[in-house]
């Protein structure tokens, strides 16, 4: 639990060289499915010979030309096969000589990757799986490993993904100025949805896994760099950010979870918050405030609070109700509460929380229940409480936050319980 | 999001299944076979397995110093799992598909869609950013 993971340079090497590959066999073969096959195997290659036989001297002609050889193989192979099947002649593919690969680099090849595999005609599972292996380099057995799952399982959603690319017909191509306004919404869904893969099952066993909340900001960072003039990237890179600086105190030293006000804040990253803070900062100045930003801004009033009293919760309160105008969800509405009971009362907020009880899209949502129940905790209703605490139990669909509640609502029983057995005389 | 198909059937059920014909047999494995196949081709599946019959089941307690006392009479009305399947989809509406289409297994006389399949979520390690 120390953070420490097992990447070796060669494979940190390989993780950033992979998009760039694979743009220029891309769009060089113009078959982005099988190329991302050629390139895949490509990076295996060099898994295995890089180690013994050293790092070639162009890193990145070595995988271009390897993956370039295997593609020529595919596309005979291809060629054969469809005469045999005695069908219609296609035109010759284009092989070129592998020479002068860097002249045939062009910046922007790891945005049209991941404008790619971010596609909304996607599923989302498809869509995370393989922008984690066309542009962040990995492996398929590191992916599945890290969403447990068989590396089967996890090799069929990236080629149906992909499948389902070469049926719709995505151009390799930039996004136009209109197609990233449209579809940059979900490239940060997906990049956020990696990162709180990461992040939040970063709780005991994630040994010999990928640090998936660590490669979801080196993806961010990389698209940052290409959408200098979209805040909301770099908001969301702001919140990844501030986010991630509080990993070593979220968790005890059983794996239990600890909530943000019993965080023992010195153990938090102040590197990690600075450069958020600062991104945010830098953000925010250019006018159109959008979703990440604010959830950015939140995290940081969170992160700038030496101690949980000192948080300022009305500047929280604020920006809840500035999110509730730009995006309003129910879970926008449901921290809107916290911050209204910890600025005006519980007895506010519980007022605030009548309005999610006929959310469909909250029903069987286990957070309304343990809300609640520390709304009534807070008042000293602990019937209440406990009552709550057990419901919000018996809905959460991961066990950190069963485990966590059921401590509640026992810590709250055993209380109880010694009030009503304290002898009357000691009572005041 | 996991969820686990459990099949479940009372001691009769497996009793009465060592008596289907050939035809049902075969019926019933090819669909399997089928079903298989297509939760791998998907991209959804995580684990199957099949359990041995509850003949051989047996309760196990700890007795003294940890050793174990071993317990097997069961009541008729008694449920036994029969197998499982573990499934990796996107939501719970997925995983209902996935077990109406398991529960349509051809059954004795081939009579299809009578094998009810308990869906369960499986707990994950994560917890919740809540935004």
């Amino acid at each position: 639990m120390d953070g420490q993971t097992s990447d070796t340079p060669i494979e940190l090497l390989l993780r950033e060289l992979t998009p760039q590959v694979l743009g220029v066999v891309a769009r060089r073969f113009r078959d982005f499915p099988s190329a991302e096959d050629a390139v895949q195997e490509a990076l295996l290659a060099a898994f295995r010979q890089w180690p013994k036989e050293g790092i070639p001297e162009s890193p990145r002609g070595w995988l271009i030309k390897v993956a370039s050889r295997r593609m020529t193989d595919i596309v005979r192979s291809e060629m054969a096969r469809r005469e045999r099947e005695a069908a219609i002649a296609e035109e010759e593919p284009v092989v070129e000589p592998v020479e002068e690969v860097e002249a045939e680099m062009d910046p922007e090849d790891t945005l049209i990757l991941l404008f790619m595999c971010c596609h909304p005609a996607l599923s989302t599972s498809s869509a995370i799986a393989l922008t984690l292996r066309a542009v962040g380099g990995l492996t398929t057995a590191e992916i599945a490993n890290a969403f447990l799952v068989p590396e089967a399982t996890m090799a069929q959603r990236i080629s149906r993904a992909k499948q389902c690319i070469r049926v719709s017909g995505v151009p390799f191509r930039a996004p136009t100025q209109q197609e990233r306004g449209e579809r940059l919404p979900a490239v940060l869904h997906v990049l956020y949805l990696i990162f709180s893969e990461g992040y939040a099952s970063s709780i005991g066993s994630q040994l010999q896994r990928v640090d998936l909340a660590r490669e979801a900001i080196r993806l961010t960072r990389s698209a940052r760099v290409l959408l200098q003039e979209d805040t909301e990237v770099a908001g969301l890179l702001a919140l990844m950010l501030l986010t991630d600086a509080r990993k070593a105190a979220r968790t005890g030293r059983d794996g239990e979870l600890i909530p943000l006000d019993k965080q023992d804040r010195s153990l938090w990253d102040r590197i990690e918050i600075s450069e958020g803070t600062t991104l945010l900062t830098v953000a925010l100045s250019k006018g159109a405030v959008g979703f990440y930003q604010l959830q950015a801004a939140i995290a940081a009033v969170h992160d700038e609070a030496a101690q949980a009293q000192d948080t300022d919760w009305p500047q929280i309160l604020a920006l809840y109700e500035l999110l509730q105008r730009v995006q309003p969800s129910p879970l926008v509405t449901l921290n809107h509460a916290i911050a209204v009971a910890m600025v005006q009362g519980p007895a506010r907020g519980l007022e605030r929380l009548k309005a999610l009880d006929h959310d469909e899209r909250l029903r069987g949502y286990y957070r309304l229940d343990a809300v609640r129940a520390h709304f009534f905790e807070m008042i000293g209703d602990f019937d209440k409480a406990i009552q709550h605490y057990r419901a919000a139990a018996a809905r959460t669909t991961s066990l950190p936050e069963l485990n966590y509640l059921i401590t509640q609502a026992a810590r709250l029983s055993e209380f109880r319980k010694e009030q009503s057995e304290r002898p009357a005389n000691t009572k005041w | 999001m996991k969820y686990i198909l459990m099949m479940n059937g009372k001691k009769s059920d497996f009793e009465g299944y060592a008596r289907w014909s050939k035809e049902d047999l075969l019926a019933n494995v090819t669909f399997m076979r089928a079903f298989s196949k297509e939760l791998k081709d998907s991209g959804v599946f995580v684990a199957s397995e099949g359990l041995g019959w509850p003949n051989e089941a047996r309760l196990v307690r700890a007795g003294a110093k940890g050793k174990p006392i071993t317990d097997g009479i069961f009541p008729e009305s008694k449920e036994f799992l029969a197998g499982y399947w573990i499934v990796d989809v996107e939501n719970a509406e997925q995983a209902f598909a996935i077990a109406a289409n398991l529960s349509q297994a051809p059954g004795a006389g081939s009579i299809k869609g009578c094998m009810p399949v308990e869906v369960r979520q499986v707990l994950s390690g994560h917890s919740d950013l809540g935004l």
